[in-house]
Parts: C-alpha cells; sequence; structure tokens
C-alpha cells in the first residue's frame, strides 16, 4: 500500500484534512521510542488504497521540539510515497518556509493550498499556476473543512508518486551554492540519502547533521573562515533562513493578490474580528479574571451536584416546596442531588453508576438463585472482582470526556494559546511555562487526560517535571476519601468545619506540587525555563467532527486501558481479600491473605501515623492505601467492606462519612493520622490508569525515577505533616464524665519533635548536597 | 534609529536588522521569521507585562521580553 504523509505548519488545517480524507478508519498509535502520537489512516477512492500518516505539526525541519525530529526522520528514512505539504492559503510567508526545506528532499511533493474558503471570503486570491510554476511541484487549492477539491488534491498526489523527484534548493548565494554543492558531493560519496538536504543542514550547523558527520566538518569550516558577508559576516544559519524568507518574499507577492489596496497592503495592523475578541480575552485587567470564570463554568458543569446553586440559592431562599415532584421516582438520583440540579457531567456519571449496578444487582441475583453454595464465590468472583472493579473505572469515563470535551474547544477556537500567553509570567517562576498550566489544572478533574495533554510542552524535563506534580492536583476519585474521612473525624473528634479540611489538603496539593516543580527544576531536571516563542491562531469556532473524533480517541483509549492492567489488578486484589492462606474462598477481608500482607507492611507507616501505634485492626489503614493504587475509590470501598466486620449489620452510606468513624473508633488513630492518611493518599502513586498513562508519556527512562518520586513524596510529605500536626496534640474529652474520648498516643510528642526535624534536614540535607554535586560536574565539564 | 524589541512601545513599528543570541533559540527565531528584513509591530503585552505579542510575516507571535532582548531593529516612524 503506498504511504503518503501529510507534512505542514501547526494549526493549517492538517487534522481537519486527514479526518476528511480518512474518515472513520483512523487509529492512533505510539511513535516508536518517542511519545508523540502518529495517526494513520487510509484512503480509499483511488484504484488502490492509500495509507495517510498524519504527522506532527511543524515550522520547520530542524530539530528544535520532538515532532520537528518526529516528521524530519520519517520523511528522511521512512520515504513515502508522497509527501502532501499543507499551506494555509491565509499565511502564505510562514507556510512556504517549510516548503523550502521539503523541496530540499528527493521526495515526490505536492503543494495543498488549504483555506480558500476563507480567502475567498476576505476577497483575497492566490494565482495557483504561477505558484506552481515557481515550486515546480505540483499545487491544487482545497478547503480541508468544506471538503473542496479534496479527490482532485488525491489524485494529482498519486500521479506525483508514481515518479521520484530530485530534492532541489532555492537558495541562490553563489558562493554559498558552491559549498553546498561540495558537501553534497562528499555525501554523496558517503553513501548518504538525500545529498543536498543533509548538505543544507550541515552548512547552517544543524545540530544533529553537525554530530552526526563530523568528519565533514573541518570542509565545511575550512570554507567558513574565506567567506563573509556583507550583512551577516560568517553566520551561515542567518544566511540561509534569510535566503529563504527572501525567496519567499520576493517571488510570493506577486501571487497573492489581496483585496485591500496598495495603500493598505503594507499596514501590518488588521483589526479583524479576531483582533476584537482578542482584545477583550487578553485585556491587561480582565483577562485573568475571564480565564478564571471560564475555568470555574468548565469545572462546575463536569463536576458540581448544584448546576448554577439553584440548590443552595432556593434553599436560602427558604423556597424549598418548589422542588420539582422527581424526589423518590428513578430521576432523583440521576438529575438531582439534595434540593440541586445535577450537571451534565454529573448526569452522565449518575447514568452509567446506576445503569452498570442495575446489571451486577441482577446478575448476582441469577446467579446465587442457581448457583449452589459451593459456587458461592463464582459470584463474588464476576460482581465483585470482575464487574465492580471494571465498572468503577468505566464510570469515570464519560466525566473525564465532558472535561475533554470542554478543554478541546478551548483548544480549537485557540483559546488555549492565550492562557499560555497570560499566565507564562507567573509559571516561569517555578521554571515552567504558561502551557504547563492547562495539564496542572486539568489534573483536579482526572490525572489521565491531564498527562496526555502535556505533549504540547516543548522541553522534555519541564514536561517530566508537569506529569510527575499532576497528581497532586488532587483528582474527583480523590474527593471521596477526603469528604469521608474529614466528615468521619468531625463526627468523633468535633472538629466543627468538614469543608475546611477539604480545602486544605486542596491548597496543600498544590503548594507541594509547586513545591516539588520548584525543586526538581533546580536538581535533577536542571534547565532555564523552555523558550516561549509560539504563534498565537486566529480565533475560529471548533469543529464539530474533530471534536467528536478527538473525543473518540479518547474513549477507546480509556477503554482498552480499562478492559486490560485495571481489570488484572482488581482480580487480584479480589482473589487476595477473599482467599484465606489455606487457598480457600472465604468470601471476607478478616483472615485473607491481604490482612496478613497488610498487618506485614503496617509498620512501614509508623512514621506517618497509621502504623504500629494503632490496635489490632490497624491494618486497614495500610491496606486501603494499597488498594488505593488500583483506583482511589478502593480506598472508601475497603473502609465499607470492613466495616461490616467491625460492626455487624452494618450497612455502607452513599458518603463514607459513617465507615470512617467505625474505622477511626475501632483502630484507635488520632486526628493527625488521619490528616496524613488523606495527604498519604494525594501524593502518592496514583491510580493505575494514572500509571499507566505516566509509563505512555515520560520520555524514556524517567518512569522508574517517577514512582521511586511518588513514593518518596508521599512518604516524606505525610510523614513531615504527621509530626509537625503532633506539636498540636487535641483530644476530645466527654462533658459529662471528663474521660478523653479518642485514643490518645503517649509518648507522641517526644518522638514527634526529633523525627520532623530530621526530617527537614534530610529534606534540605539533599538538596544541597544535588546542588553541591551539579556545581561539581559543571566545574569538571569547564 | 536602532532599538531592542523589548524597548518598544505598543503599537510600533520596525525593521529587523539583527537577531543576536545563540543555538536552538536562535534557530527558533528564524524559523518562526525573526529575521532580518521582517516588519514587526507591537500589538500588545501579556496582562503581567511579559509576554509579548508582535504581528510579523502576516501572523500573531508570542515571546518574552528575555527573547526579544536579542533581536534589534530599524524603528519606523509613526505613519
Amino acid at each position: 500500500m503506498k504511504r503518503f504523509a501529510l507534512a505542514g505548519n501547526p494549526n493549517c488545517g492538517k487534522t481537519t484534512l486527514f479526518n476528511s480524507l480518512t474518515g472513520s478508519t483512523a487509529h492512533v498509535g505510539n511513535w516508536p521510542g518517542v511519545t508523540v502520537e502518529k495517526r494513520s489512516g487510509t484512503y480509499k477512492k483511488l484504484e488502490e488504497h492509500v495509507s495517510i500518516i498524519d504527522l506532527p505539526g511543524i515550522y520547520s525541519l530542524s530539530p528544535y521540539t520532538n515532532e520537528e525530529v518526529i516528521s524530519r526522520n520519517y520523511i528522511l528514512d521512512e520515504h513515502p510515497d508522497c509527501v502532501i505539504n499543507i499551506i494555509d492559503a491565509t499565511n502564505l510567508e510562514r507556510n512556504l518556509y517549510l516548503t523550502t526545506q521539503l523541496l530540499e528532499i528527493n521526495v515526490p511533493l505536492i503543494v495543498a493550498l488549504n483555506m480558500m474558503d476563507v480567502l475567498d471570503k476576505n476577497g483575497d486570491r492566490v494565482d495557483v499556476n504561477a505558484l506552481e510554476k515557481k515550486l515546480g511541484v505540483p499545487v491544487v487549492a482545497i478547503s480541508a473543512l468544506k471538503e473542496d477539491n479534496l479527490d482532485e488534491l488525491m489524485k494529482r498526489a498519486y500521479e506525483a508518486s508514481k515518479s521520484p523527484r530530485e530534492g532541489k534548493t532555492i537558495i541562490t548565494n553563489k558562493d554559498v551554492l558552491h559549498l553546498i554543492k561540495d558537501v553534497q558531493i562528499a555525501f554523496k560519496g558517503k553513501g548518504v540519502e538525500d545529498p543536498l538536504f543533509h548538505a543544507i543542514k550541515l552548512v547552517e550547523n544543524d545540530e544533529l547533521e553537525v554530530s552526526n558527520h563530523k568528519d565533514l566538518l573541518p570542509m565545511v569550516e575550512d570554507f567558513k573562515k574565506t567567506f563573509s558577508d556583507d550583512t551577516f559576516g560568517d553566520d551561515f544559519e542567518a544566511i540561509i533562513a534569510d535566503s529563504r524568507y527572501h525567496y519567499i518574499s520576493d517571488n510570493y507577492a506577486s501571487v497573492m493578490k489581496r483585496a485591500e489596496t496598495p495603500e493598505q497592503k503594507d499596514v501590518v495592523v488588521k483589526t479583524s474580528k479576531s483582533d476584537k475578541i482578542d482584545k477583550v480575552l487578553t485585556h491587561r485587567v480582565f483577562g485573568l479574571i475571564i480565564l478564571a470564570v471560564i475555568l470555574f463554568f468548565v469545572f462546575h458543569l463536569t463536576f458540581s451536584e448544584d448546576l448554577f446553586y439553584i440548590g443552595a440559592i432556593r434553599g436560602a431562599a427558604g423556597l424549598e416546596e418548589w422542588a420539582p415532584s422527581f424526589e423518590g421516582s428513578i430521576y432523583e438520583g440521576l438529575f438531582w442531588t439534595g434540593g440541586g440540579i445535577n450537571s451534565p457531567g454529573v448526569i452522565l456519571f449518575n447514568f452509567f453508576d446506576m445503569s452498570f449496578s442495575a446489571i451486577t444487582d441482577s446478575l448476582s441475583g441469577v446467579m446465587s438463585a442457581n448457583l449452589g453454595e459451593e459456587l458461592a464465590w463464582l459470584t463474588g468472583f464476576v460482581c465483585d472482582g470482575v464487574l465492580s472493579g471494571l465498572f468503577a473505572i468505566l464510570g469515570f469515563l464519560p466525566q473525564i470526556l465532558v472535561l475533554f470535551l470542554f478543554f478541546s474547544i478551548m483548544e480549537d477556537t485557540g483559546y488555549m494559546a492565550r492562557v499560555a500567553f497570560i499566565l507564562d509570567r507567573i509559571f516561569r517562576k517555578f521554571g515552567l511555562s504558561g502551557r504547563a498550566f492547562i495539564p496542572m489544572i486539568m489534573g483536579f478533574g482526572c490525572s489521565v487526560p491531564a498527562m496526555i495533554n502535556t505533549r504540547t510542552l516543548a522541553d522534555d524535563k519541564e514536561r517530566t517535571a508537569t506529569i510527575r506534580v499532576i497528581p497532586f492536583f488532587s483528582c474527583g476519585a480523590k474527593l471521596p476519601i477526603l469528604v469521608a474521612i474529614a466528615g468521619g473525624m468531625v463526627m468523633h473528634f468535633g472538629f466543627p468545619h468538614p469543608d475546611l479540611i477539604v480545602y486544605g489538603m486542596y491548597v496543600l496539593g498544590v503548594i507541594v506540587a509547586l513545591a516539588c516543580v520548584l525543586l526538581m527544576r533546580n536538581t535533577t531536571l536542571k534547565g532555564d525555563a523552555a523558550p516561549f516563542i509560539m504563534e498565537l491562531p486566529e480565533y475560529h469556532w471548533p469543529q464539530f467532527r474533530s471534536l467528536m473524533i478527538h473525543l473518540w480517541d479518547k474513549a477507546k483509549h480509556f477503554v482498552k486501558k480499562a478492559f486490560t492492567i485495571i481489570l488484572a489488578s482488581t482480580i487480584v486484589i479480589w482473589f487476595l481479600s477473599n482467599f484465606g492462606w489455606n487457598w480457600m474462598y472465604i468470601g471476607e477481608m478478616e483472615g485473607s491473605i491481604l490482612e496478613s500482607l497488610g498487618q506485614f507492611i503496617q509498620p512501614i507507616f509508623t512514621p506517618l501515623g497509621f502504623g504500629a501505634q494503632l490496635s489490632v485492626a490497624g491494618w486497614v489503614f495500610a491496606v486501603a492505601a494499597i488498594t488505593g493504587l488500583i483506583a482511589k475509590e478502593n480506598v472508601i470501598a475497603t473502609f465499607s467492606v470492613l466495616a461490616a466486620v467491625f460492626v455487624s449489620g452494618f450497612e455502607g452510606t452513599a458518603e463514607g462519612v459513617e465507615e470512617a468513624v467505625i474505622m477511626i473508633a475501632n483502630t484507635g488513630i488520632t486526628w493527625q493520622g488521619c490528616i496524613s492518611f488523606i495527604a498519604f493518599n494525594m501524593f502518592t502513586i496514583p491510580c493505575f490508569a494514572a500509571v499507566a498513562s505516566a509509563k505512555a508519556e515520560l520520555p524514556k527512562g524517567q518512569f522508574k525515577w517517577t514512582l521511586l518520586f511518588w513514593v518518596v513524596a508521599s512518604y516524606l510529605a505525610s510523614a513531615s505533616i504527621y509530626s509537625l500536626l503532633n506539636l498540636f496534640p487535641t483530644n476530645k474529652i466527654d462533658s459529662e464524665t471528663g474521660l478523653i474520648i479518642s485514643p490518645y498516643y503517649d509518648g507522641q510528642l517526644a518522638w514527634a519533635i526529633p523525627v520532623s526535624v530530621s526530617i527537614i534536614a534530610i529534606c534540605v540535607l539533599s538538596v544541597f548536597a544535588i546542588k553541591w554535586w551539579n556545581a561539581r560536574k559543571a566545574k569538571e565539564a569547564n | 534609529m536602532l532599538k531592542k524589541l523589548v524597548e518598544f512601545k505598543i503599537g510600533e513599528t520596525g525593521l529587523i536588522k539583527k537577531v543576536e543570541g545563540e543555538g536552538r533559540l536562535r534557530r527558533r527565531l528564524f524559523d518562526m521569521g525573526v529575521t532580518p528584513g521582517a516588519k514587526v509591530y507591537l500589538r500588545k503585552k501579556a496582562p503581567l507585562g511579559d509576554p509579548l505579542e508582535v504581528t510579523i510575516r502576516g501572523y500573531e507571535l508570542t515571546l518574552r521580553k528575555s527573547e526579544a532582548e536579542l533581536v534589534v531593529l530599524e524603528v519606523e516612524d509613526a505613519k
């Protein structure tokens, strides 16, 4: 099958063209070795089927970003049968810069002049025939959005792919050309493919080329000594970039016919609709406020159980009786929570949740009715092991997709680039660029899409740092842990404000995340903030079709993961928690393998406040934390299962508060231990889905360090929090009897101080040690 | 009059004379069309004053002050 590669600037309509050409045949796969996605699909309207490869959007073939390296290597190493260069006709000048480089490669090339419909609307014209003559390769005017002329494009690409094309350069400076020809001959002698392209890149001082062909460098350097340009001296990088742009502006001014009068043509200041929108959205004062409001609504529409606070307002106004009569019907759980209307995200979540539990319930009913006592384990296996784990994960899919939809719309309209523009100043202080903000804020919803989103970061180190701290932005699945334990603490210890604990933990997460980024960017992931040189695309309406394809890709990815890694792990956990060491099914956690494993690892958590100092049943916290590694929902689910062991006949509650109270009362954990337990779950290795995403997204070799980082960060953070909180021991005293109700572990204070001091000392010392090591290494290098 | 891009006021236009700096950063500026001879118009600054937004070669480009420091231009007289 012939392979046609799509190459072009970011935002030139490449993805739209790809979707139009391939329809629903597109599939997403990881590019070998590099963590940027390649997409390929099939075009079926020619005499033979053609595979279409969508290369990442690039401005140039120099190795500046991962995307550029990928596109360059694909074209050079794989030599597709034809390269389709998509050009945004509304911005010929910059788009043709890439074309001048593609021309140098020995591969059939065809130019697709996109966005002709927009051009027509503006009254501008491009002389396609003249352009074709000047470039010497076929040029086809298309509109990817309106699907105009696509068949013609493919027909001519197919024609072009039949005969090879010799690379050619547009550089005209005789002396430079002479050098290029000499180097080209040397490359040919070495048997290198595409000698012209490599020769020009070597003359340009291209990083990759220089390190790959050191032997030819002296020849180039010798020549450069004899050469001096009037304006640039011997700065060949500048000479070649300049000659490309000169060639473009000399030749293509005549091709482009603007509607404006000649006087206006020269004026760079345009006041289009896009500019007017931009004036408001990046306003000096309102820009930040508008961003905050938009983000609030995105999260509100995805996660809120009280849409637009109607329930709260109604309650405040004393109008409860106005509630519609959904109450008591099946719609209540779906559309209503408390007195408020659910947001679209929550409605979808509830819908899936209800359908899933209906399936599980009916299945378990049928199975337990028909299977004998000996086969009770089978019911447990199917319903508690396989289905409940799977559904717990799949249940999050709708909310993740809704969140993703909003962020895709922001991306598609061009607003996301402005967000980076607005926030860059703040983020640079932490060694990140403004673009890191989006993945971080998405982390509050779910770490998985957030980690995928880090692909927009150009710098590998910046990306690694961002991925590592994303789980600290407490996600939707961690919220139940916060709510349940904070509620339990209120009931047991008598704290007045559960919401304060919850908000406090969110803030703590953000602070720890930023502190970790700052630390990493100064130590292990050292480096200046990557340059921030970015195009701000024009605003346009999002396209429904591409949004849907985008979402479908994400959904497929997620479901695939749920059915592989997550399914396997839930089965293992189910087995461990339902079977004893005699390998017999016992159907409960007490006496299970998991219990003894929990008891075994329990002492590890002593410095964190939920280890050996707890009573016999204290292992539940250790087990809950471990099951949380599969999915954070498991933490409270584990409480629920074990609460039934402590209090016979106990039935689970929706928010898990009762369960938390039972756990606190029966294990004797202190309030400091509770906070530390929440913190541990927030900072430790995230759920399986997030770990799998991190593995896929992190640069090579960083995954194991990232796991270690999570373990160390959570352990140190929780231990410090626990030790520091122990400086203020408080106990609830029963007013009638004057006895301490909540258990108090004597001697806490005595060891809390040395432990916290030594932990902090170790942290500080290690930072200094690393800094010293870096300085020494830098010295050696000099 | 020669002036660095970072010293421009909003609304000023100029012709690029020289791009300083080195390595990948400079290469990137070239690739994005920031080359001698190009016309630059400073559109605006971000709300916190740092990244700048310029119009160059018919499109909108944002870059930081530290990068604008490297671009030297000949200021054009206001029309």
